[in-house]
């Protein structure tokens, strides 16, 4: 009945009954803001504690692919909330091509972010046996651009002037960075597998002015997962760019 | 039912905001204002969350009992971190946190 958008017996009215589908996603979201918040805080720890390290760590990130992919997220964002004015005004074509779309960009995100996984085990970052903050300085490659290592090779070495054991305190940042950034990407396929299945229903033409609680409800988690991330970008992307 | 619609024109314009904030911040990050950096990131980043779930969110349209667990969220995420990091900044630490290096022997 519900799938229908009837209303079920223990609510009084649609609305309430809406209202209080609502309040359950954000009642999980709640606990996820907490999920979190926890590696926010392990993060701000050991961030105080090796700002050096975390710095350096930081500035290996390729600030173009994770600019490119806030970009994306917002934009993304922006199509999932038109999906819920489309269901909400009745114009049911637009619905599937708006979520069409978060998919899209959803999608474009999650393949940036391998490009972004890839260079960092190229590059031994992968927290481990052979993790090395100067490995990609002292073994550039042909395709690198010699300036470029030329002034990450300088910036390691201060960083390792200052803080000696920078390669056991990098492994906490990029250890903080597979957590906080996987996790993301964790959210972001269910997000997808959820939009699979909001996409199926549109098609079929369930989501009316009167019913279009799912697509509400998934926007809602969509978005909060775009609030993650906007929080992830300045932290794990920006830390140490001014120097 | 009196739901509350927001116009595209609102989410349109609450895009262009996001991607401004994106933008100042990228800028920011780049400049050295010291200690204030991380201040400034935080504070844009605050902003731009707020309009997402103000306005993307319809938290700004929602019930008064959806906005209490919304609050609610943000108050128990404070007190998690306020407390947590004013045991950190307060005890006393042998030199360091426990050194890294004795977890990541290579």
């Amino acid at each position: 009945m519900h799938r229908t958008g009837q209303l079920y017996g223990h609510f009084e009215t649609l609305e309430q009954q809406k209202e209080s589908a609502a309040l359950g996603m954000w009642v999980f979201l709640v606990t996820e803001v907490l999920f979190f918040g926890g590696l926010f805080l392990a993060y701000t720890v050991n961030r105080g504690a090796f700002s050096t390290a975390f710095g350096a760590g930081s500035n290996t990130l390729d600030i173009k692919l994770g600019g490119f992919n806030t970009v994306v997220l917002i934009m993304s964002s922006l199509t999932m909330a038109m999906a819920v004015w489309s269901a909400q005004v009745g114009k049911k074509k637009l619905v599937s091509i708006f979520l069409i779309a978060t998919l899209g960009l959803g999608t474009v995100f999650l393949g940036v972010k391998v490009i972004e996984y890839k260079q960092k085990f190229d590059h031994h970052l992968i927290p481990g046996q052979g993790f090395d903050m100067r490995y990609r300085s002292e073994h550039p490659r042909v395709t690198d651009d010699p300036k470029e290592i030329a002034i990450e090779k300088e910036e390691v070495e201060k960083t390792f002037a200052v803080d000696q054991d920078t390669n056991a305190h990098g492994q906490l940042y990029f250890s903080l960075y597979f957590a906080m950034t996987g996790l993301h990407a964790l959210h972001m396929i269910v997000g997808a597998g959820l939009l699979v299945w909001l996409i199926k229903a549109s098609f079929a033409g369930r989501f009316t002015p009167q019913y279009n609680t799912p697509v509400e409800i998934v926007g809602l988690y969509w978005h909060f997962v775009d609030i993650v991330w906007i929080y992830l970008f300045p932290l794990l992307y920006l830390i140490d760019r001014h120097r | 039912m009196s739901e509350h619609i927001v116009s595209p024109k609102i989410y349109l314009a609450i895009f262009t905001t996001l991607m401004a904030g994106t933008g100042i911040t990228v800028w920011a990050a780049f400049q050295n204002f010291g200690k204030f950096n991380i201040v400034i990131a935080l504070a844009i980043a605050t902003i731009k969350a707020t309009l997402v779930v103000l306005y993307f969110m319809h938290a700004r349209y929602s019930p008064k009992r959806t906005q209490l667990v919304i609050v609610c969220s943000v108050f128990w995420l404070a007190i998690m971190l306020s407390l947590t990091l004013a045991d950190y900044n307060t005890r006393r630490h042998e030199g360091r946190l426990a050194s890294a290096t004795t977890c990541y022997r290579a």
